[in-house]
């Protein structure tokens, strides 16, 4: 089958790096990436059926891949030659049951939650993978599977980038809702991301939320903050401030909820007129650290500037939220300490307490998804073949006015967009 | 004309009427002996100073801010000579408890350099370092006090050190018709609880004009302050002062005369001037342009009670400023200057550029505005979306965050007005550093209130574009296109009046 593959080459990574100064997802044409026709993947043993992608996003982890800034922590948790691709919509290639236990026919459309956790993998559930909190697996990297976080980073899974088939355990498949759109489906496991992230704030209606970087995920926290007040799952917070470079960016993100929506550089500034901060030391007030600040910030960039941003506006006692997938950085953790400063990741999904009782993240996703059609985050398609085209557009996203960039395979189908 | 740091000629379509400031009147021949004269011959029902100045006593003397006058004059300042004189008076009398009291309003505390230049070394050196020369505070409830409502429900509250003295000597510097008067205490010495009450869109709205006080709702709300403070007890003795509109330095003479008067001299110097500066880098242009001191003259000084002194001095302003003017036109060209009464030795942002041309310059008028109801106003200026972060903090935010959401007076001060008044970082660098209070960008888009609602367009030729836009102005880069794009609203033969200012005019509009 034709595929993408990503393969460990030292050469063609540090190639990636020198190419991805000149626009991020440039590593493209002279990294680790490279298309090619490689056996299907194929894992006999029981719950493991095959998926034809139908669509598979590009997201920052992807890009980071590509252009390889990857951090050295994901080497023994990734196995090479990988096919990438964890945001996938597909088609089922037999019947199965779902992770819900509902029976889906050869040709369903689904998604999967990627986590390759210890039912995956064969293995007694750990704790965390007991109570379905596949993000926090414990077991990580064992079993019968090659290493591999997600699917999309494991030799024996396959990815969505690719003609198919990919393998997914039952314990990994969402059927898909029929009055979702095939780019709403594929925005349900971003999404999902989005809801844990949004979950992980802590919110009441007294907090103020501040948003650095309105990507994807960015937008995804802006319309889960919205989703999770709207259906009385969580209080409305008191100001939510988003930071967002581009002009598609910002309209989305008022669209989506936002109380305020100014440009990055201008957001320590709204956050310090929004919470009546003042600011240590520099009269100008523009970019030193606010005395007050945000209760939240929810960093979805990962850049040492964007945590160093974060930590700067979040109040005293407050909490950052890390939801952009850093690396390694250099960070001054001077004020963390100092003001008591929570700083949480937030990766994946898995299981949410909400007041309604324990949740799939993929659930409530399905719902959020439907409840904002958060298709129209989806701005391009493009064919596998055309993989420079595609990572170079989602490189440069928000500056040529799109989102979200994803990989179609097989022939084109009908979408069903919504109206509102 | 004027386009911000930088002139350079502009030609007018054939027709176009130019209106130019008076010769600046003579200087005073000895301007001590007329400030003495006056303080010893008051106008109106009061004593003369020294009567009225005894040992024991409680003086305070307030002084204009570093607003007035523009540019700032050549030393020494009138502030200095009035001030020196009045200390020289109660010295004579044996009075020690002096305080003076630089009146701010929300306006930004002047620096050391500037207090030295408004006031003299000697005045400084002797009351500076003993903690006796202050500048208002309009946030410490500690030095403020409230002394009553007026009849139509205006908070005055005014700084209380000046309203418990035994005698409070104002020293007032009238630029235009619009200072002086009750404004001085009931406006520079207030909080913002008392000013809102006048600085607010429906006032501003119906000052037709500010520089006209009958017909100013901003005068009319002063004055019953003014009056209440009166009957509060507070003992004031008012002086004030006219100047020349000799307003620019021998280098830049030609600033102030017409075109078709320049010599060789002025030709040279105007080519050179302009060429450099346009060739210099912003920040030296900047410096050059802040470092003009204006040559002006004491024109004449009274002293006495209030309204007395006031009436004087308006005929002096109009005697020296006014040009009749017949009939209105359909569109008023300005160039606006590098200064304006709030950026001096700063940055004239774009909220500033609105409020000269529009606040300012627009309500140059007695009778009727220079340009029809429906008109349209075209300015000139870069508009640049540049900040004094030191000197404008609140701006910045009011930039970002309320004229993206609305250009609306009235729906700004209800949204937004409160949270920038009593925002505790504004209040903080308004109190300790150099800025103007949180509210007053609010102040300045109000000061624009009458012309907005009078004009059907306002172009900014050679404006950048997004930040005109922002103003919810019409950028145009040229004269030209600026009357193509006049001409929905004023056809394709309008008539035009331009407002040659500085030097400072008056427009007696029949």
């Amino acid at each position: 089958m034709k595929a993408l593959i990503i393969e460990r080459k030292i050469t063609r990574f540090i190639a990636a790096r020198v190419a991805s100064r000149f626009g991020s997802g440039r590593g493209a044409g002279l990294g680790p990436l490279r298309l090619s026709t490689v056996e299907a993947p194929h894992i006999e043993r029981e719950g493991w059926v095959g998926i034809t992608p139908v669509l598979a996003g590009i997201c920052g982890s992807d890009l980071a891949t590509v252009d390889g800034h990857s951090s050295h922590y994901f080497e023994n948790i990734v196995s090479f030659p990988f096919v990438p691709g964890h945001e996938v919509l597909g088609t089922l290639n037999e019947d199965t049951v779902s992770a819900t236990g509902a029976a889906l026919a050869t040709g369903a459309r689904v998604v999967i939650q990627p986590v390759l956790g210890c039912a995956t993998r064969g293995l007694a559930l750990c704790e965390a993978c007991a109570r379905d909190d596949v993000g926090r697996c414990q077991f990580l990297g064992s079993g019968h599977l090659q290493p591999g976080l997600q699917t999309g980073f494991c030799v024996d899974t396959g990815g969505g980038w690719s003609e198919g088939p990919l393998m997914a355990h039952t314990s990994q498949i969402f059927g898909v809702p029929d009055d979702l759109s095939d780019d709403d489906a594929v925005t349900i496991e971003p999404m999902a991301c989005a809801l844990h992230a949004a979950l992980r704030c802590g919110v009441d209606e007294t907090t103020t939320v501040a948003i650095i970087g309105a990507g994807t995920l960015g937008l995804g926290v802006i319309a889960s903050l919205d989703f999770l007040a709207a259906t009385g799952r969580s209080p409305r917070p008191a100001a939510l401030i988003v930071g967002a470079r581009y002009p598609v960016q910002r309209a989305m993100a008022t669209q989506l909820g936002a109380d305020e929506v100014v440009e990055p550089d201008q957001l320590s500034r709204a956050v310090r007129a929004a919470t009546r901060s003042l600011v240590a030391g520099k009269p100008s007030g523009r970019s030193g650290q606010l005395t007050g600040g945000a209760d939240v910030v929810v960093d979805c960039v990962g850049s040492a500037e964007s945590l160093a941003e974060a930590l700067r506006i979040v109040a005293p006692g407050g909490r950052v939220v890390v939801v952009g997938m850093p690396g390694k950085v250099t960070l001054d953790l001077a004020s963390l300490w100092h003001r008591e400063v929570s700083m949480v990741g937030a990766y994946a999904y898995g299981v949410e307490e909400l007041p309604e009782g324990t949740v799939r993240t993929f659930d409530l996703a399905i719902e959020m998804v439907r409840h904002h059609g958060t298709g129209r985050l989806v701005s391009a398609r493009y064919p596998i073949d055309r993989f420079e085209e595609a990572l170079a557009h989602a490189g440069a996203a928000g500056r040529r006015g799109a989102v979200k960039i994803v990989f179609e395979s097989g022939p084109r189908r009908a979408v069903a967009k919504r109206e509102d | 004309m004027w386009k911000g740091e930088g002139f350079g000629l502009q030609r007018l379509p054939t027709g176009s009427r130019v209106i130019y400031a008076p010769e600046p009147f003579d200087a005073l021949e000895d301007p001590e002996s007329a400030i003495r004269h006056a303080l010893e011959n008051p106008t109106g029902d009061s004593d003369p100073l020294s009567a009225q100045l005894r040992a024991g006593m409680r003086l305070t003397i307030c002084f204009d801010d570093i607003s007035l006058p523009l540019p700032p004059m050549e030393a020494p300042d009138v502030r200095q000579m009035v001030i020196e004189a009045v200390l020289d008076l109660a010295a004579e009398a044996g009075v020690d408890d002096v305080v003076l009291i630089a009146a701010l309003a929300l306006h930004r505390r002047m620096t050391e350099p500037e207090l030295r230049h408004a006031l003299g070394n000697r005045v400084y050196d002797a009351f500076a370092p003993s903690g006796s020369l202050l500048q208002h505070d309009a946030e410490d409830p500690t030095q403020l006090v409230h002394l009553g409502v007026t009849e139509k429900g205006e908070d005055v509250e005014i700084n209380k050190r000046a309203a418990e003295s035994d005698l409070l000597v104002y020293v007032n510097i009238n630029l235009v018709a619009m200072d002086g008067g009750h404004k001085s205490v009931a406006t520079g010495l207030a909080s913002y609880k008392s000013l809102r009450h006048h600085h607010n869109p429906a006032t501003m709205r119906h000052s037709k004009s500010f520089m006209d006080a009958p017909s100013s709702e901003l005068h009319s709300a002063n004055w019953r302050m003014g009056r209440l403070i009166k009957d509060a007890g507070v003992k004031i003795f008012q002086i004030e002062t006219t100047l020349n509109t000799n307003t620019f330095p021998d280098s830049f003479q030609f600033l102030q005369k017409r075109e078709w008067e320049w010599n060789l001299k002025d030709r040279v110097t105007f080519a050179a001037s302009s060429r450099a500066m346009n060739a210099a880098p912003r920040k030296v242009t900047r410096q050059i342009l802040q470092g003009i001191k204006a040559p002006h003259a004491l024109r004449s000084v009274y002293a006495g009670e209030v309204e007395a002194v006031h009436a004087n001095i308006l005929e002096d302003v109009w005697a020296q400023q006014g040009v009749a003017v017949e009939g209105q036109t359909d569109i008023v060209t300005m160039g606006l200057p590098y200064i304006s009464p709030y950026n001096v030795n700063s940055i004239m942002n774009p909220i500033l550029v609105a409020c000269l041309g529009l606040g300012y310059f627009f309500n140059l008028y007695r009778g009727k505005p220079v340009v029809r109801e429906g008109g349209v106003a075209i300015l000139f200026h870069p508009t640049r979306p540049e900040f004094h972060p030191g000197h404008h903090p609140s701006y910045i935010d009011f930039f970002e965050q309320v004229l993206t959401e609305t250009t609306d007076a009235v729906v700004m001060s209800e949204k937004f007005e409160e949270a920038f008044a009593t925002d505790p970082w504004y209040i903080h660098l308004y109190r300790t550093g150099h800025a103007y209070h949180g509210v007053h960008p609010f102040y300045m888009w109000y000061w624009c209130t009458h012309a907005l609602s009078h004009l059907s367009k306002v172009i900014i030729v050679g404006g950048d574009p997004a930040t005109v836009r922002r103003l919810g102005f019409h950028p145009a880069s040229t004269l030209d296109d600026a009357l193509e794009i006049a001409q929905d609203v004023v056809g394709i033969a309008p008539s035009i009046t331009h407002l040659h200012t500085p030097p400072l005019l008056l427009a007696d509009v029949s």
